[in-house]
């Protein structure tokens, strides 16, 4: 890498130990305890962590192992929580690359997206000179992923000697991460409308069909916010 | 063919491999073979969002009124108090995620050592 590529990495790698950063280390405090309680061993989690790296689709897998539920309905459930990923990277590519930037070079940038580090991004790539902003981008999402991988290994490996008022804190972090960020951003009304069905069909599921309490939950909150959202929009316009 | 269906050593790591990274990487890859073609105000991308959001939710819900290990020593109530006492604390201080998390812990915990768990 030239120096100056080399100096652009470097300020992405600084980017990462910021507010966004230090919430997102939270989330993953959380995730290592979520983890264990799944049965996940230490390297597995941390597998996990690299190999998926975005959260809601992780915490979606988990949540399909604590089901019981079967290789396919959990693929299936990941897939369908991680399509919104194609739009982030559709929306940044333009942003990131330059004429002579190589398709190998995207793809392993486009697997550091996720929703942390894909908002700094957004926001900070322009006052980056366009022809580092691949190097900026590497040094900012591989450090969150190598940063997060190593946080979730320690984590996990400090959980087992928490006492129980620690240690439910730590379960507990995963859930108020997710209430207050998807909450927060909800681009429309109807995200709020589709949490609020979620939240109750997901329980409600789990006991009366617990191998697909995730998809029905999701298919079906999404499908009446999806509806709730067409009816809104069909009386503005009328 | 669940998690631990099959008791070798890369079973959870292929499961991994299957439900998580392929299940996640390939709209990410799309997304760069796609180009400008996704409209982030379309209806089908509001679907998405809709379908994606509520399948999160769902986890969230579960591991409120399903929770295991230390969190599942703590009555529904108190589970359910300290994640409404978050979400009220973040809407209260301008969406601030840090003032919600820091609320529901201080709940979860005051009460999980009123009650002398």
């Amino acid at each position: 890498m030239p120096d100056r590529a080399f100096d652009w990495y470097l300020r992405g790698v600084r980017a990462a130990f910021s507010i966004p950063g230090l919430i997102l280390s939270s989330a993953f405090i959380g995730f290592a305890g979520l983890a264990r309680e799944a049965g996940l061993t230490v390297w597995e989690a941390m597998f996990m962590t690299g190999i998926v790296w975005a959260l809601p689709a992780k915490v979606v897998l988990i949540g399909a192992i604590l089901a019981g539920a079967s290789l396919p309905a959990a693929a299936f459930a990941v897939t369908l929580s991680s399509i919104r990923l194609m739009p982030m990277v559709v929306a940044l590519l333009p942003e990131l690359r330059t004429e002579k930037t190589r398709t190998w070079v995207l793809l392993v940038l486009s697997h550091l997206v996720a929703v942390t580090s894909w908002v700094m991004a957004m926001d900070r790539l322009k006052t980056v000179p366009r022809e580092m902003r691949t190097s900026w981008y590497l040094g900012l999402g591989s450090t969150l992923v190598i940063g997060n991988m190593l946080l979730v290994g320690v984590v996990f490996m400090i959980a087992g000697q928490l006492p129980p008022a620690a240690s439910a804190a730590l379960l507990m972090l995963t859930p108020i991460y997710f209430l207050t960020s998807l909450w927060g951003s909800a681009r429309e009304r109807a995200g709020h409308v589709a949490m609020a069905i979620g939240i109750v069909l997901g329980p409600v599921m789990h006991v009366l069909l617990p191998a697909f309490d995730l998809l029905i939950a999701g298919v079906i909150g999404g499908g009446a916010a999806f509806a709730f959202h067409l009816a809104r929009k069909g009386r503005a316009t009328t | 063919m669940t998690f631990t269906s099959f008791d070798a050593w890369w079973w959870p790591y292929l499961f991994i491999l299957i439900a998580g990274w392929a299940a996640t990487d390939i709209w990410r890859y799309l997304g760069v073979f796609v180009g400008g073609k996704v409209r982030e105000d379309s209806d089908a991308m509001v679907l998405v969002r809709c379908v994606a959001t509520a399948l999160v939710a769902g986890v969230i819900g579960n591991l409120i009124i399903f929770p295991g290990g230390a969190l599942a020593l703590a009555p529904m109530w108190l589970r359910i108090g300290a994640a409404a006492a978050g979400f009220v604390a973040f809407l209260a201080v301008r969406k601030q995620m840090l003032a919600g998390i820091i609320a529901a812990e201080i709940v979860l915990v005051g009460g999980f050592l009123a009650l002398g768990l």
